[in-house]
């Protein structure tokens, strides 16, 4: 063969756009929040909008974070998912129910103690069935949407039908830890304390997630996995015990996001899992499958836009989000940050 | 004889209802590069995904180095200590090349000296350490794929058309590294559609035809004769 001349590449500086380009849907959350500055008259309104934005994003992102690495990860399209919210939601009020001592009393660090009792309970319970779900429900139908679609539906139905056999039909209204009751009041803002728990807690949620799938060999596993989980298995790895461990892991976190949806809105029913999963799949779809930094600030935008429409024009929040999925699909059709490719 | 590092008995695959593999046999010796020829769609790729496991074989025997590896899941084959390169790379593009190196490391940590024989073969990873393999030119994506399999010793590696639609310079590091690599004690089977790079690679190869092997012999014998050549696959290699 002919000796051919070494290959040295050289380090190109990449445009500006090209640069920017990734870090153009971390952007539009702040923007989101001026426009929403300019469109509502008192700075008072604005800011407790955005904090309630913020907390509603935050619970919608850790129901979503789960379902968006197990469509990724595992092109498993779970329409169950909403069971996990259901049961997490029954399973950490009745914990809390339980501990009503604790939650009634007038201090915050029993109220929270309460709280982190009762978000284990749920977390271990929903983790459980997620577990029994994949084996039962999933484990038939890798690799069959359609029949994806039909089982999970149905294994949520059953979810619901079991939690109204378990805790009765009728709706449970609950009252939230004595301490996380009332809003604190900051620049004329009156700012919900519970919403305030919800950011910090979604917020603990996403930097721990990114500690895990950026800084752990686990996590390397998990990204690789959602991009190419065949050459992941032919290095090694036994991606299906990684699938279950992620699916797990995402039906505590759907568990969690549960218990806090349900003491946002104060009452729980067995449908509110299914209620929430249109919201869910928006995000999703729109962060990008597999993508939990899209799926964040995805739960961000569609929280804020709510709030921020639902004050401005009442009759519009419902179908606000529908338009934010399809500016977003427009502008990139795999989502804001996609991760897999399409299939 | 010693016992070849792998040997494919009578292998059937079917993907869906097509019949793509019918009763190939196949040897590659131990230390040796094998190559596997033959003209687009005869079933040299699909050969290689079956040893790996990823299309399950539904006749027929694949040992590895006397072990029956035939129903292993692909864990377990590559654990056994088969490296793999498929055809597209299957460089994961959102991790840097450094995350992609650390993954293909699966028994532990990566192995400074085992690292530095690797950059020296393709230095421009040592460059790209940091950056996003999604950003890599096709060369150096290609270079990753095969120094992924590189950063840990193993007994078989199966390489799938590592020169396509390189340029010239590229290809010849490759070839470099890939002689490395045997001379490192490894055993390779490669599948490759440059002639010139089997002849100048290859000890033993394979001619496969409609999913059989159809001649098997010594490398230079098959690059000495162009009529040889001329009737397995369809065209004179001399010309190219």
């Amino acid at each position: 063969m002919t000796q051919a001349p070494d290959h040295a590449p050289k380090m190109a500086r990449a445009s500006l756009a090209h640069r920017v380009a990734p870090w153009l849907p971390l952007a539009l959350v702040p923007v989101l929040a001026v426009l929403g500055l300019a469109a509502i008259p008192s700075l008072s309104s604005w800011l407790t909008l955005t904090i309630s934005g913020l907390a509603m994003g935050m619970m919608i992102f850790i129901m979503a974070s789960g379902l968006t690495l197990v469509f990724g990860l595992m092109d498993v399209i779970n329409f169950g998912h909403g069971a996990f919210v259901s049961v997490g939601a029954f399973v950490g009020v009745t914990v809390l129910l339980m501990l009503g001592p604790m939650t009634g009393a007038p201090s915050l660090a029993l109220n929270l103690a309460a709280l982190l009792v009762a978000v284990i309970g749920a977390m271990l319970a929903t983790g459980l069935m997620g577990w029994a779900f994949e084996r039962a429900i999933v484990r038939p139908v890798y690799g069959h949407h359609l029949k994806q679609i039909l089982v999970t539906m149905g294994g949520l139905i059953v979810a619901e039908q079991l939690i109204i056999v378990l805790w009765g039909p009728e709706e449970i209204y609950i009252a939230r830890p004595e301490a996380l009751k009332g809003a604190i009041t900051f620049a004329g803002a009156a700012l919900e304390k519970y919403r305030l728990v919800a950011v910090a807690v979604g917020l603990a949620v996403f930097l721990a997630m990114r500690l895990v799938l950026r800084r752990t060999r686990i996590g390397l596993i998990v990204r690789a996995g959602v991009q190419n989980g065949e050459m992941v298995q032919a290095l090694g790895y036994r991606l299906r015990l990684v699938f279950v461990g992620v699916f797990m892991a995402g039906s505590a976190l759907a568990g969690l996001g549960g218990v806090m949806w349900g003491l946002y809105q104060e009452v729980i029913t067995a449908q509110m899992g299914n209620q929430a999963m249109i919201l869910i799949f928006i995000v999703v779809i729109i962060g990008g499958l597999g993508s939990v930094e899209g799926c964040f600030i995805g739960a961000l935008l569609v929280g804020l836009l709510q709030n921020y429409v639902a004050f401005l024009e009442p009759k519009a929040a419902l179908i606000s989000n529908i338009g934010l999925m399809v500016a977003i699909l427009m502008w990139r059709p795999m989502g804001m940050i996609p991760v897999v490719k399409a299939k | 004889m010693s016992e070849p590092m792998l040997r494919l008995e009578g292998v059937f695959t079917n993907i869906a209802q097509y019949h793509i593999l019918r009763g190939v046999d196949l040897e590659v010796p131990r230390g040796r590069v094998s190559m596997l020829l033959g003209r687009n769609g005869v079933g040299k790729t699909t050969t290689l995904r079956t040893v790996i496991g990823h299309w399950r074989a539904h006749g027929g025997r694949i040992t590895l180095d006397g072990q029956d590896i035939t129903a292993m899941p692909t864990p377990a084959i590559a654990r056994a200590g088969v490296g793999f390169v498929p055809e597209d790379m299957g460089i994961f593009a959102d991790l840097t090349v450094e995350e992609n190196m650390v993954l293909a490391a699966v028994s532990g940590p990566i192995d400074s000296a085992r690292l530095d024989w690797v950059f020296s073969a393709f230095p421009p990873l040592k460059t790209f350490w940091k950056s996003a393999a999604g950003n890599l030119s096709g060369g150096q994506k290609q270079m990753l794929s095969i120094a992924r399999a590189m950063i840990e010793k193993r007994r078989l590696y199966l390489i799938d058309e590592p020169t396509k639609g390189l340029a010239p310079a590229i290809v010849a590091t490759m070839a470099r590294a890939l002689r490395e690599l045997k001379a490192d004690g490894a055993s390779i089977l490669l599948v490759e559609q440059n002639f010139a790079v089997a002849k100048a690679l290859g000890d033993t190869a394979s001619v496969m035809d409609d999913g059989r092997v159809v001649w098997s012999g010594a490398m230079a014998e098959l690059g000495r004769d162009a009529d040889l050549q001329e009737r397995l696959m369809g065209l004179s290699m001399e010309a190219r």
